[in-house]
């Protein structure tokens, strides 16, 4: 294409037209490239740019036989005041925290081990990321069934350790850190923590070993060279991770929706965020409301953003994004 | 995958001493045999009680071993909750959203990578910007997007593209193959350009020949990222008309009214699909989790 335009230019006459032809080529060129770029753009408008913005408009907004007007600050006082949101919270960072202690240190430490192993490492890497591919209904199904309080495989073991027996996720206990939540946690532990697992192990395999050595030479043991090699050595891949995780786990839904067959469970104990925004939206029949439901979406986009802008931050520096 | 590492926290020196060797055969047998059953465990639990009877199922105590085999329960589980069509139904989703993925986003990382725009940075800065923003906080006002799209007053819900056009709107997608494609060498494409191939062959025939491996990878997470997405199908196509569901939704919606063991035997077929095309992508899977992310 650039050899042709050049064999048109003495034709076409004196410098000011090859300056204008430059512009035409430039021109060409750009419409050329904005046609690949006009698919995504469009899909990134319509499906996340637009609703990103249309969110904040509508938590400020009502709608009321079919007439919708400007509300102040109306959805967020509501919302404030409804006592579900506090639970909500509660449940959620409870979950949050949970998910840390076990779901963050677990592969840690299941890494370290499987990266000292010299045999079946694929095997075992195989077998920890088996469960993620699993479609997460059929994996929370059988969890629901092992957690059944009478005929359920948990509660057997259990009984044949002599041990008092537990409702798991039906548990009405309110005392924070809820049983309900603990079986939750287990449950998604279970299913996700391959990924994470499988992304240290990489971080684990780049750690140069002349620095294990030079720590031997000065005597330090294996408790030590873990907290003075390895953990330093994968610090930005750990509070990358630390980042990651806490977004991902402040949005469960799908575990304790599915678990407890709708999510809220026994006194309301594994009502999570984002199922409240479900249920503020689509569950109330005859009563729902979107503009609450988008007050509350802003709201926890509000504390996301903090996690995700030091994930940002975090990896500035890095060609890697997850 | 099976060569052993450098160096790590236990010398091999450590390990070949007559100690180290007993100690590290017993921590092996011990991490495999733990791991077996912490991960294979409940899977045989989902095939075998599957094949039990309605009351065997619901027994106290639970039997381990089926003691009646019923490979009936499968078949009246695939009739009962519709396996075939949910199959094919998330077959079809999964499959649309993977073309329109390839299609668009490939086409936008190649433009931001290799013909440079005006404003060409600004849009990927602010398609990167969207993924501070997780997708489930906009959950609202994308169904209400989706029910009447701005300008074009469509109603895409209950329609497949429902799911296939907003799986499109995947930053780390682009910005995975924008970051393969700039590195691509700038010779091989002005090779192209001076043999007169437009960007359209260029992209055909130069850059995506050899962009296979990363091809592979994306392709490969939007079809998983598809086939286990819930709370999305559930509103735009189960919400609209329950036939057009998912196969997660669809075994989640019968769970409550079907016995036991044909939700176990359901959600057994429903796992093997995914199980077969980890063990046959299984390298390129777990080497595609970490090479697409943490190279840096």
């Amino acid at each position: 294409m650039v050899a042709t335009v050049r064999k048109t230019v003495p034709a076409a006459g004196p410098a000011p037209s090859r300056a204008a032809s430059r512009l035409a080529r430039q021109a060409r060129r750009n419409v050329s490239a904005h046609g690949f770029l006009i698919g995504a753009v469009l899909c990134f408008a319509f499906f996340s740019w637009y609703p990103m913005c249309r969110e904040i408009v509508m938590s400020f907004q009502q709608r009321h036989l079919g007439v919708t007007s400007w509300a102040g600050w109306s959805n967020y006082i509501r919302i404030f005041h409804d006592p579900t949101f506090w639970i909500a919270w509660r449940n959620t960072l409870e979950f949050t925290v949970l998910a840390l202690i076990v779901g963050y240190a677990v592969p840690f430490f299941v890494a370290i081990l499987l990266n000292e192993l010299r045999h079946a490492r694929g095997y075992l890497r195989c077998l920890v990321y088996l469960p993620v591919m699993l479609p997460p209904t059929a994996a929370l199904l059988l969890f629901a069934y092992f957690y059944d309080p009478t005929y359920g495989l948990f509660n057997d073991i259990l009984r044949h350790l002599h041990l008092p027996v537990s409702q798991w996720v039906q548990s009405p206990g309110t005392a924070v850190p809820t049983m309900a939540m603990i079986s939750v946690v287990i449950a998604a532990t279970w299913m996700n923590m391959g990924g994470a697992t499988l992304i240290y192990l990489a971080a684990l395999q780049n750690i140069p070993g002349e620095l294990y050595e030079a720590a031997e030479l000065d005597g330090a043991g294996l408790v030590r060279k873990i907290r003075h090699i390895t953990i330093p050595q994968t610090r930005l891949i750990l509070s990358m991770l630390l980042m990651l995780q806490i977004v991902a786990t402040m949005q469960m839904f799908v575990e304790a929706f599915i678990l407890t067959n709708g999510g809220a469970g026994v006194n309301d104990n594994t009502l999570s965020v984002v199922n409240l925004i479900y249920t503020y939206a689509f569950a109330l029949s005859g009563a729902s409301n979107y503009n609450s439901a988008s007050a509350l979406g802003v709201v926890l986009m509000l504390v996301l953003s903090v996690f995700s802008g030091a994930y940002l931050w975090l990896t500035r520096d890095r060609e890697g994004l997850t | 995958m099976n060569s052993p590492p450098a160096r790590t926290l236990v010398s091999s020196a450590q390990l070949n001493r007559p100690r180290g060797r007993v100690l590290y055969r017993v921590v092996l047998t011990l991490v495999v045999v733990i791991f077996t059953l912490v991960f294979i465990g409940p899977l045989y639990f989902l095939f075998s009680d599957g094949l039990k009877s309605t009351t065997e199922a619901v027994q106290v105590p639970p039997t381990i071993i089926p003691a009646h085999v019923h490979p009936g329960t499968y078949a009246a589980a695939w009739s009962r909750v519709g396996l075939g069509r949910l199959l094919v139904n998330t077959l079809y989703y999964a499959f649309g959203a993977l073309f329109f993925q390839l299609i668009f986003d490939v086409a936008a990382a190649y433009s931001l990578s290799r013909l440079r725009p005006v404003l060409g940075n600004v849009i990927f800065a602010l398609m990167l910007a969207t993924l501070m923003i997780p997708s489930t906080v906009l959950l609202v006002p994308q169904y209400v997007t989706v029910a009447d799209l701005p300008i074009l007053h469509l109603n895409l819900i209950g329609s497949p593209a429902a799911i296939w056009l907003p799986s499109v709107a995947n930053a780390f997608n682009i910005f995975l193959l924008k970051r393969f494609f700039d590195s691509i060498p700038t010779e091989l494409l002005a090779a192209a350009a001076i043999d007169g191939a437009s960007p359209l062959r260029t992209l055909r025939s130069v850059v995506l020949p050899i962009s296979r491996p990363i091809i592979g990878v994306v392709s490969i997470f939007s079809l998983v990222a598809v086939w286990k997405d819930f709370l999305w199908p559930l509103l735009v196509e189960y919400g609209y008309n329950p036939s057009r569901e998912t196969l997660n939704v669809g075994i989640f919606e019968a769970s409550s009214t079907t016995p036991q063991n044909l939700v176990l035997a359901a959600s057994a077929m429903a796992a093997v699909p995914t199980l077969v095309f980890f063990l046959v992508f299984q390298r390129n899977i777990l080497s595609g989790l970490t090479a697409g992310s943490l190279k840096g």
